[in-house]
């Protein structure tokens, strides 16, 4: 193995008494890109925050080209070369490039306590165009997209000339083009003299990118190698400690003929376009494309979050308009929204209070008397039992304690508490790990098997094709093709997904 | 941070002798750190500031003193309820004194038997609602009742109001109560141009000043509306909503929440309890006052905020409202009993307040670290 920029040796972090990182010992390399992975929990965040100054050590060391590095803030961290790209991004929306770039030090003018602005207009231009996003130093930074913002984050770390950067799950709300064009700057980093940490559960995403590849399980270092030395298999294998045969669970039921959720005509002036479908009894409906192609909007009209113009919505048989959630949800319908901390989940409220919120008035006379508290949390236990949600007291802790995966099973739990007849559920394994990945596939299948039609919307193509019966694509707002599981053919889909409007 | 130094009280005597002076700092340290994460933190820190004050002033600990401070607390209760479901909902109600002091003018020019013509000749309400002869309820039978129920409904409507501009034109909280605490201060003293109302009936002056075995009657009654409140927001649907509207407002809706209508309820409530503090201040005074409750709007959301109730929304419980009450009407007796000036009270006032909220502060932050 190649030198080393920052060895870590022997760290050991502690939250809450839980040790997190039970001393782990690794060598980030120097001008390489190290991938590193491993299930949520595993301390991947927590190991890459001691070495951008967010927590430090309880025990053992970092060294940086040698020297022992013990940085107290960020900032500290910045200033010895060392960015972190966060996967929530850290910039200010309501500020515009240039400012955000130079937020940690503005240049002044020398006889003036004043900013140099066209200082900062002309270095921010340079690094801007080192990133390839071609727009002024003085947009607003909320005017870009997640990608574009990104681009920013990582002109920011050119512009203090960092050394080591930290990537964590950088692509989940990039599209297609957007992660290209991510990848290939990480490449052209790399090419500079950069050292590349690259974190991701995106498996063949590290395949691609890293030169080494660290594993993490349950706070300790499971494997590191180069890359050569891994297949995705054996990722897997490593970080879940055991061997997964298959990433999907068999179907044990098929789908009825009998529709739960009939759609048509529903359209809606520059998002959707005369969508028209049927959902059956039992039956997993997938949805997919690409970004902006209508799809969340489209859930989101169902729920009637959202209003629609035109069409019709049946439920069971039976239409229903003026669409509001609480209408929905007594029509028998739910919907897992695409951002569970949002949308999905009150993060400060304990885990049972998130799970009982849905069915809440099914157990009080009226909203003004008592809740029978037994039987709430009765069957609150029940539920989260049977998708077996770990990690915390479920009255006392906040949702927030959980794990990704676990968050989401509480968000599927709440819905669940009604027995819904039309599931609508939009990413569910955005930022979950393998394992619970394989776990929340379960639940779609049981469900589907217990007669519930589900409606599952993802960008992601190949769980679409490893848990449907049936797969509409959308693009531009319209359904574009339908496609039957022995149809399921990945360069079809994407080019129906890729499709431009016909207009 | 704190090591595994001590396992249990018990034991832990025998073995902070041996090991002397380390471990017993320990001790204390972990003490300390346990009454600073309590819930009760506030009833603590209310016990330690009087137990502070008695060598320096014995009369705070006078029978009559006690009597005084405890009789104070509960008109201020009843108000600072109200403010606690508006902030759990992650709003705020500045316009609550408006309202106790428009809501007394309009109980008062009801109830009253008796208007000086020299004062209110040049009132609106002249000639219409009320005369030299009193309101229209003047002498009634059942004169208090009636205008206390008009008192409320006036709150009521008010916190309707607010609660309206706050959840259907998804105005600013904070803009639509200042606003409001303008327009219905001004209206009560436009009203009775600036007079307090006398003569009222005195069954309704007892409300304020009646007392069973040395209690007052007000203890009785907003000590009953505490309990009431604590069980809504503990017990019922409704009280699941308001911390579920406050923590996440869009999280809520997805789940089915009526958001409107919750978030109108909690300043129809603000409204309604504000009014009842009024009914208790009012009568104490036996006046109607168009500047009531004018110096209370810090004392309201400061107590409940002290409590502990968060001003993000989500987070809020009566039994801290009480205690942070407690604490404040403490701090007020004290000063007063000092005989200082009210800008040596207002001076005093402002620094402890901001003492008390940097120890809430430090407290988050090792609430946080675990």
């Amino acid at each position: 193995m190649s030198d080393a920029i920052l060895t870590f040796d022997h760290v050991e972090k502690s939250f809450f008494g839980v040790r997190v990182l039970k001393g782990i010992s690794l060598d980030v390399p120097r001008g390489k890109v190290l991938g590193l992975v491993g299930e949520n929990g595993a301390g991947k965040s927590t190991l890459m925050n001691l070495m951008g100054g967010v927590h430090a050590p309880d025990r053992g060391q970092m060294l940086l080209n040698g020297a022992p590095y013990a940085p107290r803030t960020p900032s500290d961290a910045n200033a010895a070369g060392i960015a972190f790209i966060h996967q929530e991004l850290n910039l200010f929306t309501n500020l515009s490039i240039a400012e955000n770039i130079f937020i940690d030090g503005f240049p002044r003018l020398r006889w003036l306590p004043m900013l140099d602005r066209s200082h900062m207009r002309a270095r921010t231009k340079q690094y801007l165009e080192a990133v390839e996003l071609h727009v002024s130093p003085d947009t607003l930074v909320e005017k870009l997209s997640p990608g574009e913002r990104q681009l920013v984050e990582i002109a920011k770390a050119l512009s203090f000339d960092a050394r080591i950067i930290i990537f964590d799950e950088p692509t989940t709300s990039l599209t297609a083009r957007e992660t290209e064009r991510l990848f290939r700057l990480i490449e052209r980093l790399r090419s500079d003299g950069a050292s590349i940490v690259y974190i991701s559960h995106i498996l063949p995403d590290v395949m691609r990118l890293a030169d080494e590849i660290a594993v993490l399980r349950d706070g300790e270092l499971v494997a590191h190698g180069d890359k050569e030395a891994f297949t995705i298999n054996r990722m897997i294998a490593l970080m879940v400690g055991r061997a997964i045969e298959q990433l999907y669970p068999p179907r044990r039921s098929a789908p009825t003929t009998t529709p739960v959720l009939e759609v048509q005509d529903i359209s809606q002036q520059g998002i959707v376009e005369a969508i028209t479908f049927t959902l059956h009894k039992g039956e997993i409906l997938g949805v997919f494309g690409l970004m902006g192609s209508g799809r969340s909007e489209l859930a989101r009209i169902l729920f009637g979050l959202d209003e629609h113009a035109r069409g019709e919505i049946r439920v069971a048989g039976k239409p229903y308009t003026r669409p509001s959630a609480r209408r929905s949800i007594d029509a028998g319908m739910a919907f897992v929204t695409e951002n569970r901390r949002e949308e999905g989940l009150l993060m400060d409220i304990a885990i049972a209070e998130n799970i009982g919120l849905v069915a809440l008035p099914r157990y009080a006379a009226a909203t003004v008397t008592a809740v029978n508290e037994r039987r709430y949390f009765t069957e609150i236990t029940d539920v989260a039992a049977s998708l077996a949600i770990k990690g915390g007291e479920l009255r006392q802790q906040a949702v927030k304690t959980l794990s990704g995966g676990n968050q989401q099973k509480a968000v599927i739990a709440k819905w669940l508490l009604d027995k819904p007849a039309v599931l609508i559920i939009d990413e569910p394994t955005r930022g979950v790990d393998v394992g619970a990945k394989y776990e929340i596939y379960s639940i779609i299948n049981d469900l589907a098997a217990a007669g519930t039609g589900v409606l599952f919307i993802s960008s992601e193509l190949e769980e679409l094709m490893g848990v449907c019966d049936r797969m509409l694509v959308m693009s531009n707002g319209e359904i574009q093709a339908t496609f039957s599981r022995d149809e399921f053919e990945k360069e079809r889909i994407l080019r129906a997904a890729f499709r431009e409007n016909a207009a | 941070m704190m090591e595994a130094e001590v396992k249990e009280p018990n034991r832990a005597v025998t073995r902070s002798q041996l090991v002397a002076t380390s471990s017993a700092r320990g001790t204390v340290r972990r003490v300390l750190r346990k009454l600073l994460l309590s819930e009760y933190f506030v009833l603590y820190l209310s016990i330690v500031y009087f137990l502070a004050l008695w060598p320096f002033i014995p009369r705070i600990a006078s029978p009559q003193n006690l009597g005084n401070i405890f009789s104070n607390m509960w008109p201020l209760l009843a108000i600072a309820i109200g403010q606690t479901f508006v902030l759990i909902i992650a709003g705020i109600d500045l316009s609550q004194p408006s309202i106790m002091a428009l809501v007394s003018v309009i109980g008062a020019a009801l109830m009253t038997s008796q208007l000086d013509p020299v004062l209110f000749e040049k009132s609106p309400l002249w000639g219409i609602v009320f005369t030299e002869a009193g309101g229209p309820l003047a002498g009634a039978f059942l004169a208090a009742p009636v205008a206390i129920m008009v008192m409320l409904l006036v709150g009521a409507l008010i916190g309707w109001f607010n609660g309206t501009a706050v959840a259907r034109l998804k105005m600013p909280p904070f803009m639509v109560t200042l606003v409001g605490m303008m327009f219905f201060s001004a209206l009560a003293i436009y009203l009775v141009k600036s007079e307090n109302i006398i003569h009222l009936p005195e069954s309704y002056v007892l409300l304020g000043q009646g007392q069973i075995a040395f209690i007052p009657y007000s203890f009785f009654i907003v000590g009953a509306l505490a309990i009431a409140a604590q069980w809504l927001l503990s017990r019922t649907v409704l009280g699941r909503w308001f911390y579920a509207v406050g923590a996440n407002v869009r999280t809520a809706t997805v789940s089915g929440v009526p958001v409107t209508r919750v978030i109108v309820t909690a300043y129809i409530l603000s409204g309604v309890f504000a009014a009842i503090g009024a009914v208790f201040y009012s009568a104490r005074l036996a006046a109607g006052r168009p500047t009531l409750g004018a110096t209370l709007l810090l004392d309201v959301v400061g107590a409940t905020v002290i409590g502990g109730t968060s001003l993000f929304g989500g987070k809020g419980k009566i039994m801290w409202t009480v205690f942070g009450v407690l604490f404040f009407v403490l701090l007020d007796n004290s000063l007063n009993l000092l005989n200082l000036s009210y800008f040596w009270v207002q001076i005093v006032k402002g620094s402890v307040i901001l003492l008390a909220a940097a120890l809430d502060v430090a407290r988050t932050r090792l609430l946080a670290r675990g």
